[in-house]
């Protein structure tokens, strides 16, 4: 497998010096791997802070700015930050108006947060949680570690980041991150492994002429294996899983994102076939956003997300944002 | 009776299982996993021993909760918490003395263990690194060689098992069949124990 780097140990560490080059408006801490926007702390307003294991750029860095993140922390490549630099950056955003902590559900990003959460309360720092969890692919029962953190992570961060940018108190920011995430659900489909740079070789073997049903964002195999499905099949098949777990009210924010090396054209393309089967339900669209934003190095494949609305929170939703990778109204 | 020494010998070793096993360790998490376990576990032992040369602890109970420390602060993902955990609850019970007994070794790695357990909610059977640690603590008390034997069965037992924490669980049954990467890397830690052990002969 051929990739673009020097060697497997510096991938996390070159790319964050890349970032810093890219984008003037964060203050990127290469040694410590912390990315904080550039004017934090910023007065009167609760602080996003997130983070997670490397290979699902552009989360998190690339959604560190106004009205979204505060600051972000990379771990190694599939693998969850460790506490001390969740805490290096709860200290650098703090206002004095708390930190809200997003935490996808995964073992080690929960552990590795709540030991943060410690360190930066010890400091004196007011810490709140939210944990994401909207992978209806896994059953959340006793016999898991619980729904995976995936593409809702999105949702949440931009919609607790607006409320958090209006000067809401760290209570009410962590209840509107809350909300977010119970009204969110997603499923995802690989078409290719992964392969991590540390392996070099995809990370399970999956035939041509297959697909993987039901996968998260860390080259894990998923549920269940079948026969190639067209794009309109694949869309059946997700969206039905993602409303038969959750029943349409409300409008929906739809997230067609692809997993990193499945191109636009072919997302687009699924994305009207997701319309057309939420039409068929008759659920009401709200907004829709296309393209590479929870990634998985480079899987190929796609998930959707839904996340139900009301006027409040899409209202949240349109308010202004300005980071590397969503950008809109300022 | 074991003294720092003994202890400093005991992570050398694990460090030097691990950075041979490392491959298979990732291979083993490739399989139910994320295919990352050798190379985590590789990073945060290197650190371990950096850490022991520098900082030179001299109590038994002050090289684990320096290796412990230095496991949250370099590995990531469930496993630095994990085995941070294990070994800093483990350096609190043997407190400061210079010399410990085999027996209070036991009894702390114990309280470790109970820490563990804790912290990620895994019981025996879940499929975890318990499923290794657990057996080996209780085989203890017949000397280093009898865990070891013991740690290295509960890890081969794991390979029917369907997970029940971490990230395997989220195969359901498609876990079943494959040896669980945790289990085997904490065999790993006590087969470093019994190497510690046969390394100073006339005890």
């Amino acid at each position: 497998m051929r990739m673009l780097i020097n060697v497997p140990e510096t991938v996390v560490a070159d790319a964050l010096r890349g970032i810093a080059a890219a984008h003037p408006d964060l203050t990127v801490d290469v040694e410590n791997r912390v990315i904080i926007r550039r004017d934090a702390p910023v007065a009167g307003q609760v602080a996003l802070v997130s983070g997670g294991g490397s290979g699902h750029e552009p989360l998190h860095g690339g959604f560190v700015g106004p009205g979204m993140l505060s600051a972000a922390c990379p771990g190694e490549v599939f693998t969850s930050p460790v506490p001390d630099q969740m805490a290096r950056a709860a200290a650098a955003v703090d206002s004095g108006a708390g930190v809200l902590f997003v935490v996808k559900n995964y073992t080690g990003d929960v552990l590795n947060f709540d030991m943060a959460a410690e360190l930066a309360e010890d400091e004196g720092i007011q810490v709140a949680k939210v944990l994401v969890n909207d992978d209806v692919a896994v059953t959340d029962s006793l016999y898991t570690a619980g729904r995976r953190g995936t593409g809702a992570t999105l949702f949440v961060e931009k919609i607790a980041g607006a409320a958090a940018a209006e000067g809401q108190p760290l209570e009410r920011v962590e209840a509107v991150g809350r909300q977010v995430n119970e009204n969110s659900r997603s499923f995802g489909v690989a078409l290719s492994a992964v392969t991590t740079p540390a392996k070099g070789t995809p990370t399970f073997d999956l035939p041509s002429g297959e697909l993987e049903l039901g996968i998260g964002i860390h080259g894990e195999p998923g549920r269940e294996r079948r026969a190639m499905m067209t794009s309109g099949e694949i869309a059946d098949f997700a969206v039905h899983a993602i409303l038969e777990d959750m029943p349409p009210r409300n409008p929906v924010l739809v997230l067609v994102n692809g997993m990193g090396a499945t191109p636009l054209l072919e997302l687009y393309g699924f994305n009207a076939e997701v319309q057309r089967v939420l039409g068929d339900r008759g659920v009401t669209v709200a907004r829709t956003l296309v393209g590479n934003y929870v990634t998985s190095l480079d899987m190929a494949g796609a998930s959707v997300t839904l996340c139900q609305v009301d006027e409040e929170l899409l209202r949240l939703w349109d308010a202004p944002v300005k980071t590397p990778a969503l950008r809109w109204g300022m | 009776m074991l003294d720092a020494d003994f202890f400093r010998r005991w992570l050398t070793a694990t460090a030097a299982s691990v950075n041979r096993e490392a491959e298979r360790l990732t291979a083993l998490d490739s399989a139910i996993g994320d295919a990352d376990h050798g190379s985590n576990m590789q990073r945060g032992f290197t650190a371990v021993l950096a850490a022991l040369e520098e900082e030179a602890p001299d109590t038994p109970g002050a090289v684990l909760t320096l290796a412990g420390r230095r496991l949250i602060s370099t590995v990531g993902g469930a496993s630095g918490p994990l085995y941070g955990t294990l070994l800093r609850r483990a350096g609190k019970a043997l407190g400061e003395t210079p010399e410990v007994s085999e027996k209070q070794l036991a009894e702390a790695l114990r309280a470790g263990v109970d820490g563990v357990m804790a912290l990620g909610g895994a019981a025996p059977g879940d499929k975890t690194m318990i499923d290794a640690l657990v057996p080996a603590v209780d085989a203890l008390a017949d000397g280093f060689a009898a865990a070891r034997a013991a740690a290295e069965g509960g890890a081969v037992a794991t390979t029917p098992l369907q997970a029940r924490k971490g990230r395997a669980s989220y195969l359901g049954e498609r876990s079943i069949g494959h040896q669980d990467p945790g289990a085997t890397s904490s065999a790993l830690l006590i087969a470093g124990l019994a190497e510690a052990a046969a390394g100073s002969s006339g005890e």
